[in-house]
């Protein structure tokens, strides 16, 4: 049988901190929801895929993951697709992201951090331009070399 | 080698995610000289010889990635605990789940940042797949306690799908708010009557 300890005792039941209620975020959430319909985004088909192995958590994938969010906000592009996967197999130049956009092949960014993650979204993402430095896997060399153009 | 706890926390998880669970209860648990972290679920569980392999670093099954030979997650996370004194547990039944536990003594000189809880949250939750999540949050001080319990679910019902940026963000303000209060409290800026 599976036992659960008792960690430090019984939690205090206490509350009151004036942190946001679940009401509160209901009504961020519809006031968000109204400014999303009024805006015709670009953008519905991307995908971003932070792979979020044991390498790519080491190598700070949850900073770049944190980034893409503040990015995407700060952009005001609210309706990207952004996910998790496991290791995707390249742990030589995590942490990798994998970014499936309209229009742009399929490509794999390496050695990706905050300032990386940042410049994906301006340039790959709302600009159709590859960041080919951190091009580590998927498109051919000439894509590549053209900057993705 | 992960730099904060909430790192080996993050990896902890996935595993019981990744184990077919149906149910994860994550628990982090913070008093002003340790933290300690659960992590429960009901997924496939681990028969004795898996169990006594799973510290091996050399040890993986195989399943998830076919021409790999190493697991380090969890060696990681015992070397991390056994660096600095604190505690690890690992119970599992095969076919009913498993529980790990780990404990961090925060005074400790090389004990590691706790590091971003409410992202780690957040990538927990949000991680692929049809799970249920309870996360719990205590922060247990000598003159005040407070914390908050965060069900996927409930979330999900209330921002809609996890896979969108705008539900992240959403989930994201809404977590760190969560947080900053318990950083109120750490700080002594709210007052509590005793």
């Amino acid at each position: 049988m599976i036992y659960e300890p008792a960690l430090f005792g019984d939690p205090d039941e206490e509350a009151g901190m004036a942190k946001m209620t679940l009401e509160e975020l209901r009504k961020l959430r519809d006031s968000k929801k109204f400014a999303i319909k009024k805006r015709d985004i670009e953008g519905k088909d991307t995908q971003i895929i932070v792979g979020m192995g044991t390498c790519g958590i080491a190598a700070g994938a949850k900073v770049v993951l944190d980034a893409f969010l503040q990015e995407l906000d700060a952009q005001q592009l609210e309706n990207v697709s952004v996910t998790q996967s496991g290791c995707m197999g390249l742990c030589y130049v995590e942490p990798t992201v994998e970014v499936i956009a309209p229009d742009m092949p399929p490509v794999i960014y390496g050695k990706v951090d905050a300032a990386v993650a940042k410049t994906i979204i301006r340039d790959h993402i709302m600009h159709k331009k590859m960041v080919s430095d951190h091009v580590f896997d998927r498109p051919s060399v000439d894509i590549i070399k053209d900057g993705g153009k | 080698m992960h730099a904060s706890l909430c790192d080996f926390l993050s990896d902890i998880a996935q595993n019981a995610i990744e184990s077919g669970a149906s149910l994860v209860e994550v628990a982090i648990i913070e008093n002003d000289q340790a933290v300690a972290f659960s992590v429960k679920d009901n997924g496939k569980g681990m028969s004795e010889e898996v169990r006594q392999k799973v510290t091996d670093p050399f040890y993986t099954d195989g399943i998830k990635h076919k021409k790999r030979t190493v697991g380090l997650g969890i060696p990681f996370l015992i070397q991390a605990v056994e660096a600095v004194e604190g505690e690890f547990t690992l119970d599992s039944q095969e076919g009913k789940g498993t529980l790990v536990t780990f404990k961090f003594p925060l005074h400790h000189i090389d004990c590691p940042p706790v590091g971003n809880i409410p992202l780690t949250i957040l990538s927990m939750l949000s991680f692929s797949g049809a799970y249920e999540m309870v996360v719990s949050r205590q922060l247990q001080l000598p003159k005040a306690s407070d914390g908050y319990t965060v069900v996927r679910s409930e979330m999900e019902a209330i921002l809609g799908d996890f896979s969108s940026s705008g539900t992240l963000q959403l989930l994201r303000t809404y977590l760190q708010s969560q947080e900053a209060a318990l950083d109120d409290l750490r700080t002594g800026s709210v007052w509590r009557p005793g």
